[in-house]
């Protein structure tokens, strides 16, 4: 280490020193930005110039500009979209409220220190590393009509008395295809919302308990409030996610029976080569979730505000 | 009775520390040991079953009601899976090109990383903000041009095909973590080389960058697991088993007369044990990682 500090020579230091970091800043940043630029963003625009042409890969002669007609056509002719725009904000709904609440579950029970807690975090990762079209091929498995574990443990509890086809019909497999995705996403819930509970300080609770607050009016009072910015970070990733899920639906009904998300409208229609009504579907998505992180934004902004 | 806060005497009332003791507190540690076990078999049982059915014969495999453990267990459905489909090379293709996005990633994040920490220049807020805006960015929304582009390039079905596309969640990912990461590294090391005559690149390379390989590492993980993982782009941009990846091979699974159910178990307990084994060996980082964005950042 060297004795004799030089003025300055930190972060302003000589005028050669003064050059060279925000020369440097450029550099570094430059390939990260350019290839962000090249890989996202030319596509972006790209899509949004592709949904206002009609433009058929096995036709392409034929493109030319319509405008809006395809946006048109979407909105009020399209028997696919309004359904599966439905659907998807069911299965968002019912996925991230049920996750939520399983995911403080788990993270409360984490939180507390006890024999076997370290093998109980393991086993809740377990869900999370498996690849989501794995689970959702395990879970096909599982909820099969006639070889299936859950019909079997069902039928031998005699809770019902004929297999349920589950992935055959609306009403069931809405329900199974949520399970399957709380199943392998809580994990990833949970890890959140321990970080955020482990940054409750213990003081917190003492005081609370000698003020005479019970476990509940503790948690009402002490964690949910102070759990508030933790918990609005997991739910805009989960959220997020969940509007544009494909993996676990593709992987079990590929989209059929009712359980079609926009997503997976959007893949169909590009399979299809419609690429011009396909990137008018893609720029709806984008708009939605533009629109939910905005919202979300918003909730942060006055979140940090009232803290203040 | 009574306690002493800071001055103050509180009155607990004695009823309530009553009911902390024996009866309740017994009914209470039962009700939290049973909810432990509920909660693990909630996560353990889907790939336990995974396993048994994988081990199950034809036979065995369709019985109904199913056996909860195998009678008569066998290979069979792991010699088809390794010897009967491309599957391994599908193995192989995921490893390709999840560890070539990773490496990019990392290499081309770091350096962006750890300007958009330390180093000040104009712009930099905008662009770290672009960044954070890019990280939410949905990722079936460019399929189409990307497609379009793929194809003129002359990329579908290769690699190259593949792992630029990944780069659109891969590099703002890494790029947020590591300028998370970067920013609450101590200024004093940094400074102190600085101090004693290195330039900026020199303090980058011998000074900064080995104090991030811990966490260069985690988020190759999370990057190496979220491209092993990934569905839409691999169905999109891959056309036949040359370079189809494990997700897209499992999707495209099929058998002569019906769902070959137990090879689809053989193939999922094969590509999940490594990474259950991955995930448990760096579950501490892994968590730390997954959190640091958001308590944080």
């Amino acid at each position: 280490m060297s004795v004799v500090a030089l003025k300055g020579s930190g972060k302003r230091g000589s005028n050669r020193q003064a050059l060279e970091p925000r020369f440097l800043g450029y550099v570094l940043v430059a390939p990260a930005l350019l290839l962000i630029v090249v890989v996202a963003i030319v596509p972006l625009v790209q899509g949004f110039w592709f949904s206002l042409k009609h433009y058929h890969l096995d036709d392409p002669a034929a493109t030319h500009f319509v405008g809006l007609a395809n946006y048109q056509y979407l909105f009020s002719q399209d028997p696919f979209f309004w359904p599966d725009i439905r659907f998807t904000l069911t299965f968002t709904a019912a996925t991230v409220i049920l996750e939520t609440v399983l995911g403080l579950v788990f993270a409360l029970v984490l939180h507390k220190s006890f024999p076997g807690r370290g093998l109980m975090r393991a086993a809740m990762l377990v869900p999370w590393a498996i690849p989501t079209v794995i689970s959702a091929r395990m879970w096909s498995w599982m909820w099969n009509d006639q070889e299936g574990v859950i019909n079997g443990v069902l039928q031998r509890l005699h809770i019902i008395n004929t297999p349920i086809v589950w992935l055959a019909e609306p009403s069931t497999s809405v329900p199974a295809i949520i399970i399957t995705d709380v199943w392998k996403t809580t994990p990833f819930m949970a890890l959140l919302i321990l970080a955020g509970l482990q940054t409750i300080p213990d003081d917190l609770y003492e005081a609370a308990r000698i003020d005479g607050a019970t476990g509940v009016q503790a948690f009402l009072h002490v964690t949910l409030p102070l759990l508030r910015p933790a918990l609005l970070v997991a739910l805009i990733f989960r959220t997020l996610a969940a509007f544009q899920v494909f993996d676990v639906i593709y992987a079990m009904t590929s989209g059929a029976t009712g359980t079609e998300s926009i997503a997976i409208y959007n893949y169909k229609t590009w399979n299809e080569l419609n690429i011009g009504y396909s990137s008018a579907i893609s720029v709806v998505i984008f708009l939605c979730i533009l629109g939910i992180s905005a919202l979300y934004m918003f909730a942060l902004g006055r979140q940090a505000s009232s803290q203040r | 009775m009574s306690t002493t806060i800071s001055g103050q005497s509180y009155a607990v009332p004695v009823a309530q520390v009553r009911a902390r003791s024996t009866g309740g507190q017994t009914l209470r540690r039962i009700g939290f040991w049973a909810l432990v076990v509920i909660l693990m078999i909630f996560c353990l049982f889907p790939f336990y079953w995974a396993i048994v059915s994988s081990l199950k014969g034809d036979l065995e495999l369709f019985q109904t009601p199913p056996t909860l453990f195998p009678h008569s267990p066998t290979l069979q459905n792991y010699n088809d899976v390794l010897f009967n489909r491309p599957f391994p090379h599908n193995v192989w293709n995921s490893i390709v090109v999840s560890t070539v996005n990773t490496l990019l990633s990392l290499l081309v994040g770091t350096f962006c990383g750890y300007a958009l920490a330390r180093i000040r220049f104009r712009g930099r807020s905008l662009v770290l903000g672009f960044i954070l805006a890019v990280v939410t960015f949905p990722t079936i929304s460019i399929i189409n041009p990307l497609f379009v582009e793929m194809r003129n390039f002359g990329w579908i079905n290769t690699y190259q095909g593949l792992i630029g596309p990944y780069l659109v969640f891969s590099l703002p990912f890494s790029v947020w973590l590591l300028t998370t990461f970067f920013r609450d590294l101590p200024r004093e090391v940094e400074e102190a080389s600085l101090v004693d005559g290195c330039t900026h690149i020199q303090t980058m390379f011998l000074v900064m960058i080995p104090l991030a390989t811990p966490a260069m590492v985690t988020i190759g993980l999370l990057n190496f697991i979220s491209s092993w993982n990934e569905l839409i782009y691999a169905l999109t941009f891959t056309v036949d088993d040359s370079v189809r990846t494990v997700p897209a091979a499992i999707i495209y699974f099929n058998g002569q007369y019906s769902v070959p159910w137990g090879s689809i178990m053989a193939a999922s307990v094969l590509v999940t044990v490594p990474l259950i084994a991955l995930v448990l060996v760096f579950q501490g980082r892994i968590v730390a990682g997954l959190t640091a964005g958001s308590v944080k950042g």
